[in-house]
């Protein structure tokens, strides 16, 4: 089944909400919670990297007994050096977005770390796809 | 019922008006009107006491024992919560309060707050040992971890395994004070609901020590009108650092890691885990937190204001700051303050065990959402459109139970009456 959400990028207040959302329903699924955290954590980090870079997009989850594979698309910039964007520590979040606890460079790794599966298809001036796998023992 | 679906909190169903304001404030969504009263799902509550709180009509309450349960023990043993001394007028000391509860008909008291600081260290012991990753969580209280339990099962094993200063306290009075004694009752002067709880079956025990757990706002006027005559002796024997589990911060203050966050207030409590859950806690060691507003000081069976009874407890501990320590009452050397066992996650939100059900349950649930009206108006019964939905799902509501859904069909209907309405039988036809 599949879970659609608009992420709007006005407000980082309000980031996190599809995360949480997708967190919920995977509980009311009865997937295991340590398999949720592995969702949680790499789905947050990516929502939060479309607010802050990108100006929003759509969150959409696709849940089966076998995985849950979240994709997040935006229309933002495109990663310039995607190399260099998976290394721990670096990033481009202004100091504004830092100030806030956000911003440490830790996003991507973070979602590699938590994903099964992490699939990164950019273009500059055209946006970000992020396809992330997370594979369920339960199913 | 079971400790899994054991709960304290109780509907006055005579005093229910079914006003649907509970179920809205419910962090469970455990609460639905039908029939035109409020009803909880024992599986979902938390104990946390949002609904006493919020009911305009008192219909809510705690099953928590009266003052008249010590008859049942010759020899009754008071342990009365740090919040109680937040209720009175600093003029009347601890001591005083103390002596109070003696006069009152118990043979003899031991703080909480007391054992409050054996808690302490031993969370703190604990977690300079620990192996793996904080932070870690209090479990102080109660309705804290059945929130875990309910809601953030992956959260379970960062909670701090040690016994909380309520079962600490209990189990010196039947360990140490009294050792071997069957005629020993003790009674827990609570401001919390999930105590009454966790006194028949508690969180990281087999056990409980507690025998009866009685609350604060049902000695309160007993003790106030008997505290002007008491005669002060030294019973007290907390220092400040006990004293202030009150309120929130105390017991960060007391276990002394600087690297704490405490919350207070069940709304900020979720709104926390939920950050933990998303890794977005970093640098954090330890977490205090509980359900009541400004910690227990707020609890529903409380009399005081939260906020005036926190500035009473700080006043309090200023004074005794400035004091020496009195000796322990007993020795707690080499009493074990760990648990004896975990806590389980309880999967009450879960649509189905079988995921497949659950998944097609879902859908349902999804498909009947986007077609009602998203006010929230709570006339169905349940919290939220959302809430009413997955209840149609799981078959416990029908689509009509929305008054806007009804509506709907009543216009149909009557579209539909009209149509026939017009409708000739062929024989009268004669255009």
């Amino acid at each position: 089944m599949k879970l659609h959400y608009e992420v709007p990028g006005d407000d980082l207040s309000l980031a996190g909400r599809a995360s949480t959302e997708v967190k919920r329903a995977l509980g009311r699924l009865g997937i295991d919670p340590v398999e949720i955290k592995r969702v949680a954590v790499a789905m947050y980090e990516a929502e939060i990297n479309m607010v802050i870079h990108a100006g929003g997009g759509t969150a959409e989850a696709d849940i089966s007994p076998e995985r849950v594979t979240v994709v997040l698309a935006d229309h933002g910039p495109g990663i310039a050096d995607l190399d260099l964007a998976m290394q721990e520590g670096y990033s481009t979040a202004p100091e504004s977005v830092r100030e806030m606890g956000f911003g440490a460079g830790m996003g991507l790794p973070n979602i590699k770390r938590n994903a099964d599966d992490l699939h990164i298809d950019t273009a500059l001036g055209l946006g970000t796809t992020v396809t992330i796998v997370i594979k369920l023992k339960t199913g | 019922m079971d400790g899994a679906t054991f709960h304290s909190v109780t509907l006055d169903p005579a005093k229910c008006t079914g006003c649907t304001t509970c179920i809205r404030y419910c962090p469970t969504e455990a609460i639905r009107v039908r029939k035109g009263r409020a009803s909880i799902m024992d599986d979902r509550c938390i104990d946390c006491g949002e609904c006493i709180r919020v009911c305009p009509h008192s219909a809510k309450k705690a099953l928590s024992d009266p003052l008249a349960a010590l008859e049942r023990f010759p020899l009754r043993v008071a342990i009365p919560a740090p919040t109680l001394y937040g209720q009175f007028d600093e003029k009347f000391t601890v001591d005083r309060i103390l002596g109070g509860l003696l006069a009152l008909g118990f043979s003899d008291v031991v703080e909480v707050a007391w054992a409050a600081e054996l808690v302490a260290q031993a969370t703190a012991d604990w977690m300079a040992a620990a192996e793996g990753e904080g932070p870690w969580i209090s479990s102080a209280c109660p309705a804290v971890v059945k929130l875990l339990q309910v809601r953030f099962p992956s959260l379970l094993d960062k909670l701090v395994p040690v016994l909380s200063p309520m079962e600490a306290a209990a189990r010196i009075v039947k360990e140490r004070l009294y050792p071997g004694r069957s005629d020993v009752g003790v009674f827990f002067i609570s401001p919390c609901a999930a105590k009454v709880t966790v006194s028949r079956y508690p969180q990281g025990a087999r056990v409980s020590a507690v025998d009866g757990v009685i609350g604060i706002k049902d000695v309160y006027l007993a003790l106030r009108n008997v505290l002007p005559s008491v005669e002060e002796k030294p019973l007290g024997h907390a220092g400040a650092r006990g004293i202030a589990w009150a309120h929130i911060d105390g017991e960060s203050d007391a276990v002394g890691d600087p690297r704490g966050i405490s919350v207070s207030g069940i709304a900020d409590v979720i709104g926390v885990f939920e950050a933990l859950e998303n890794g977005k806690l970093r640098n954090v060691a330890f977490i205090e937190a509980l359900a009541c507003p400004a910690g227990c000081v707020g609890g529903p069976l409380t009399v005081e204001n939260p906020y005036i009874a926190r500035a009473r407890i700080r006043a309090r501990e200023r004074r005794i700051a400035l004091l020496e320590q009195r000796p322990s009452p007993v020795s707690a050397e080499g009493l074990e303050l760990l648990w004896e066992e975990g806590v389980s996650a309880r999967p009450a939100l879960r649509l189905d065990p079988d995921m497949l059900k659950a998944m097609i349950m879902m859908e349902e649930m999804e498909q009947v959402l986007s077609s009602l009206p998203g006010l929230d108006c709570g006339s169905c019964g349940a919290p939220s459109c959302r809430a009413f939905a997955e209840d149609v799902a799981r078959g416990q509501a029908l689509i009509t139970d929305c008054i806007f859904k009804l509506r709907e069909n009543v216009r149909k209907l009557a579209e539909q009456l009209i149509d026939m309405e017009r409708m000739q039988p062929p024989g009268l036809d004669r255009e």
